[in-house]
């Protein structure tokens, strides 16, 4: 253990209102999971509301799917995944007592990795989007080779950017937990007796990449990919 | 008053230093993490939400006295009706019981020291406020008129009027609600006193887990919902657009699948109260203890599945009319058990009259018949008569006011001595109690009879040959406005000058009448360990102590 | 005291339902749906005057007599518990099958029914009658002959309601609803908006008139009215040139319109979808969403490029088609 976390006030972060330690960390673990829960259920009226749209409008949201680049969808799916495993391995890091610099080391690692994730999908995705005239609300453009689908299309960009949007906003609260993780770590905080916070927020944040496997195949790959179109 | 008797848990003396006095100042209460300050804070909140929601259906029913509407434009009349459901649906009655009674309540009824979270407790209270704050704000900047139901495409695309800021301020409203509720579940899962097992919870408990779980479940499609519509709106495209293939009828089931579970979050607390009242004011266990419990769950349960009841008329199928209309009788039951195990509950009790009682037992009579008008609109041929008119509203109303209403100012009068160590004049209380009684009736009861006549609803002009009702209707409004007023008064006077409580002034059963009046800070000098089955009170088989 | 005053509520409650407290029932279905509604308010004062009657009962018989005293052991009853369960489910089970065997039997119009198209805008509305009169706010109406409206609405969300027929649907944008009604009795009933639509929502109202079948005729001969409906949308069909594609023996590039309404009809998607109002809109406004069979999706949209009024006419005409073939053979 280190020497800031023996000198701390409440080196286990013990809360008065519970009996025990493990009362308070099984009531933090069962509050994360509700609190994803309410997530599942927020993101869900979402889907709902798209797997709607999409049954009664396939052929536009097959034009929709097509003006996205899977390279991009891809390679954050990738980048995502990759996240997940180093913030794991920060858990693992506190768990198995290692030093704070390693925690601080997988946490950052996870907050590059989510950057990445977000920078790339602004800059290669989004506003490429924007200067191509099909952001609804932003100068959307019909382009006639959509013919009297193009409603249609507007809508799968609609379900498009609120869904990434929404998912992109959840990444930026994960990214501002992670920076707090990084603070309580530079702090000597977590040893392997308390390292909760780091669990709750890897549940946040395994979640968070959950959602996007749900929304690359949902968003991207609508129509395949090997019958004419499609980049 | 009944002098408290001698029960088996003999209370310490009690302390001077309590909850109230432990700190003082604006900061301690601002910034308090005491469960019991923050039910505080809220019901002196939603005690001003309520005023202003009231207000408005003053002068709602002023406007009605006559066919051409007696006060105001129909544009300002649309606006009342708006803010009227918005506030008193999000930001009075969702809240109401579980967020005073329910936070001061839950850790003292399982014997616990304070909720699970007491940080996120605290900013539940302040997302709520910013919520009405926001809510506020479109009230004053030219209001909203979108009615509380926001249909679209009139609120996204017609309505000239503060959409998206009502629609934000209960956006976060109900980040209040979610946070809540994830804590009351974590709080009754985990922090139950040693020897408190789920079959010896209170029923005030089971009441407010399972509406816990709609809070939980529920409250995050009708956020997603509304942050579509601002979107829409602010954006001018979007997916309940029909120009882009886009459903209005989509928008309905979004609302609604959070909205029908949201009035099963206004009456199941106030279904957990008139457990405690009703038990409490006949000495007696309740009868049927776990068929009430699981009625709670059940109803909980099933709440998620009716929301198509609301659009029977929009043209869905007649298939899904037939489910809906199906599931939504198969909701009514565990309401109906209920009622039939709180009657029960006063065979051969030992029952007394204190104004808790009366709002007690006004609650069973109302609900029953609020409960019993669902029928009608269960059933399909009579909804397609009956949707859309003032039988709705007399519907609604008899549950929420005549229900809801009745079971928080029956909760408030009960376990107000022990909130504020105070008692309150029982006299004034029941004639208040009678006042409300009467006032609700001779309000909602004329609008059964202009439903059914076809006077529709969200009308501030109507034909002349509905008038004689109206008027009716706005007479008992003054009447049960005097009656909200009374207790106003006398609650402020016990708080300054009434006679001190001690522990159990009821002599009444539970963990939260074993600690002082008001309780320390802490609520235990030790946690309990608990023996006993709830609403264990002596009977006549049992030699006395 | 508070017993009392609950009796007496309930008392003139019964009162109340003695005196007719309904509109005239003067539709064909109003007099089923008024047995349903007496059925159901018979069983709300039943269970509201039992549940008032025996809390006041043992309000009174079991009222605290001394401070100390000690209620005897009640115990639970599990025979009880059933029957307060299985007792109201087995009522609601009956209400729930008289009420849907009703709405079921008044779902569908009778294939005698004579059209008319409403159309609902901020804040009146528009009634077509196929043989050509136009109405604002007024319905004239024969009795004793059933009417089906097809609505539309050309802004947002509206309702429209007859209490005296009991009939209510709501009218959407982008998209038809129907219901059908059969008047029954001579003379002037209520018609009124039921979904909230702004400003003038509540004067969103007007006249519903049952007239007997000569007097129906003659305000028909004696209004001023433009030609019938159909007519109108085949001028329309005509002046867009439909016809070049749409040849009527299905030799053009389109299907042809004669007898298809009203039958299933394949797309190209292999989907079987049948042809009513909604799908004709829809292929005008969105033609390569509903490509059919055998034919290729060159179909233009003509997406605002018509009114309301003038795709129900064309829906008009396209439904006459088939009538007029089978009238010419």
């Amino acid at each position: 253990m280190s020497d800031t976390a023996l000198h701390h006030p409440n080196p286990t972060g013990f809360a008065h209102q519970f009996e025990d330690l493990e009362q308070q960390h099984e009531a933090g673990r069962l509050g994360m999971w509700i609190f994803l829960a309410t997530e599942i259920l927020f993101f869900g009226g979402m889907f709902t509301s798209y797997t709607i749209y999409r049954a009664l409008h396939l052929p536009s949201f097959i034009i929709g799917s097509h003006l996205l680049e899977v390279k991009f969808g891809a390679t954050n799916t990738v980048v995502l995944i990759c996240s997940s495993l180093t913030m794991a391995l920060a858990i693992r890091a506190a768990q198995t007592g290692k030093s704070k610099s390693t925690i601080i080391f997988y946490l950052i690692l996870t907050m590059f990795l989510g950057a990445l994730f977000l920078g790339l999908k602004l800059r290669f995705e989004w506003y490429h989007d924007y200067v191509e005239h099909i952001v609804p609300g932003f100068g959307f453009q019909y382009r006639p080779e959509w013919g009297s689908a193009a409603p249609g299309v507007q809508m799968f960009m609609c379900f498009y950017f609120f869904m990434t949007g929404l998912h992109a906003l959840h990444m930026i609260v994960g990214l501002g937990v992670l920076a707090v993780l990084v603070g309580m770590s530079a702090r000597g905080r977590f040893t392997s007796q308390y390292y909760v916070p780091l669990e709750i927020s890897g549940l946040y944040w395994h979640f968070v990449d959950i959602v996007w496997i749900f929304l690359f195949p949902l968003l991207y790959l609508i129509g395949g990919r090997y019958s004419g179109g499609g980049h | 008053m009944s002098t408290a008797i001698a029960d088996v848990h003999e209370a310490p003396a009690e302390s001077r230093v309590n909850y109230l006095n432990a700190t003082y100042g604006l900061k301690s209460w601002l910034l308090t993490l005491d469960h019991k300050r923050i039910a505080l804070l809220y019901l002196g909140t939603i005690t001003l939400t309520f005023v202003v929601g009231g207000l408005a259906a003053v002068l709602m029913r002023l406007n009605l006295i006559e066919p051409q509407g007696a006060l105001v434009e129909p544009d300002t009349y649309n606006k009342l009706f708006s803010i009227h459901g918005i506030i008193m649906v999000f930001f009075f009655l969702v809240p109401s019981i579980p967020a005073t009674l329910g936070n001061f309540l839950i850790p003292l009824m399982i014997g616990a020291r304070d909720v699970a979270f007491p940080k996120l407790n605290l900013m539940s209270w302040y997302v709520f406020v910013t919520g009405a704050a926001c809510v506020m704000y479109a009230v004053m900047t030219g209001g909203v008129d979108t009615g509380w139901t926001f249909y679209t495409p009139y609120s996204t695309s017609y309505a000239h009027t503060q959409v998206i800021a009502a629609a934000v301020g209960i956006f976060i409203a109900g980040f209040s609600s979610i946070l809540t509720g994830l804590n009351f579940l974590v709080t009754i899962h985990k922090m139950r006193a040693p020897g408190m097992t789920w079959f010896r919870l209170p029923l005030f408990i089971w009441a407010m887990y399972a509406t816990s779980l709609i809070f939980v479940l529920g409250t995050p499609v009708i956020a997603v919902t509304l942050l579509l519509l601002a979107a829409e709106r602010l954006l001018h495209v979007g997916i309940f657009d029909p120009a882009i293939g886009g459903d209005p009828l989509l928008f309905q089931h979004l609302f609604w699948f959070y909205s029908h579970p949201a009035v099963y979050i206004m009456i199941l607390p106030g279904m957990g109260v008139i457990s405690e009242l009703i038990t409490a004011f006949s000495r007696k266990k309740i009868f049927g203890y776990s068929f009430v419990a699981f009625s709670s769950l059940g109803i909980a349960i099933i709440s998620f599945v009716v929301w198509g009841h609301h659009m029977f008329v929009t043209g869905q199928s007649l298939y899904a009319g037939l489910v809906f209309s199906v599931l939504s009788f198969v909701v009514a039951i565990p309401s109906a058990v209920k009622v039939f195990n709180w009657t029960a509950t006063l065979y051969k009790g030992s029952i007394s009259y204190e104004a808790p009682m009366l709002y007690a037992l006004g609650f069973i009579g109302l609900f029953t018949m609020g409960g019993l008008t669902g029928l009608f609109l269960a059933s399909l041929a009579t909804d397609v008569h009956l949707n859309g008119t003032y039988f709705i509203v007399a519907h609604f109303h008899y549950i929420m006011v005549g229900g809801a209403v009745m079971a928080y100012l029956g909760g408030i009068h009960y376990w107000w001595p022990k909130i504020t160590g105070r008692l309150y004049p029982d006299l004034w209380a029941r004639f208040a109690a009678l006042i409300i009684f009467i006032g609700f009736n001779l309000t909602f009861f004329p609008q059964f009879m202009l439903g059914y006549l076809g006077m529709p609803r969200r009308y501030g002009i109507y034909p002349a040959e509905f008038q004689v009702l109206n008027v009716m209707s706005s007479a008992g409004a003054s009447i049960l406005a005097i009656g909200y007023v009374i207790p106003l008064i006398y609650f402020y006077w016990s708080w300054n000058y009434g006679p001190p409580a001690g522990p159990n002034p009821w002599g009444a059963t539970g963990l939260e009448w074993t600690t002082a009046s008001p309780p320390p800070t802490e609520n235990f000098e030790q946690i309990p360990i608990v023996t006993e089955d709830a609403y264990n009170y002596p009977t006549a088989d049992v030699a006395s102590e | 005291m508070m017993g009392l005053i609950q009796l007496g509520w309930s008392g003139m409650a019964v009162l109340a339902a003695m005196i007719p407290m309904q509109p005239p029932a003067a539709s064909s279905i109003a007099g089923e749906v008024d047995q349903l509604y007496y059925l159901l308010t018979g069983i709300t004062l039943f269970f509201t005057v039992l549940v008032f009657s025996i809390i006041f009962y043992f309000m009174v018989k079991y009222r605290r007599r001394s401070p100390d005293e000690k209620p005897p052991e009640v115990h639970s009853s599990l025979v009880l518990e059933l029957a307060w369960t299985i007792i109201p489910s087995l009522i609601c089970v009956v209400v729930f099958v008289w009420s849907s065997s009703l709405y079921i039997r008044n779902s569908k119009p009778p294939a005698t029914s004579t059209e008319i198209f409403v159309i609902g805008k901020q804040w009146m509305w528009h009634l077509q009658h196929a043989e050509g009169p136009r109405e604002i706010n007024e319905l004239h109406v024969p009795v004793g002959v059933p009417v089906k409206l097809t609505m539309t609405s050309q802004d947002v969300i509206h309702g429209f309601y007859i209490p005296s027929f009991r009939i209510k649907k709501d009218v959407l944008p982008g998209r038809y609803t129907s219901i059908w009604f059969e008047a029954t009795q001579e003379g002037t009933y209520h018609l009124f908006c039921t979904e909230f639509c702004g400003t003038n929502h509540s004067e969103m109202i007007g006249w519903v008139y049952v007239m007997s079948p000569t007097d129906y005729s003659a305000w028909l001969a004696g209004s001023e009215r433009s030609e019938p409906v159909a007519q109108q949308g085949e001028r329309i069909f005509n002046h867009y040139t439909c016809g070049y594609c749409h040849v009527a023996d299905g030799t053009g590039r389109g299907p042809s319109l004669v007898g298809i309404f009203g039958k299933p009809e394949k797309l190209s998607t292999g989907e079987m979808r049948m042809v009513d109002e909604g799908l004709i809109r829809q292929a005008l406004l969105q033609p390569n969403s509903v490509p059919v069979a055998g034919f290729a999706p060159i179909m233009p949209t003509f997406q605002g490029q018509f009114t309301e009024e003038q795709i129900l006419q064309l829906i008009a005409y396209v439904k006459s088609l088939g009538l007029q073939e089978r009238a010419n053979k």
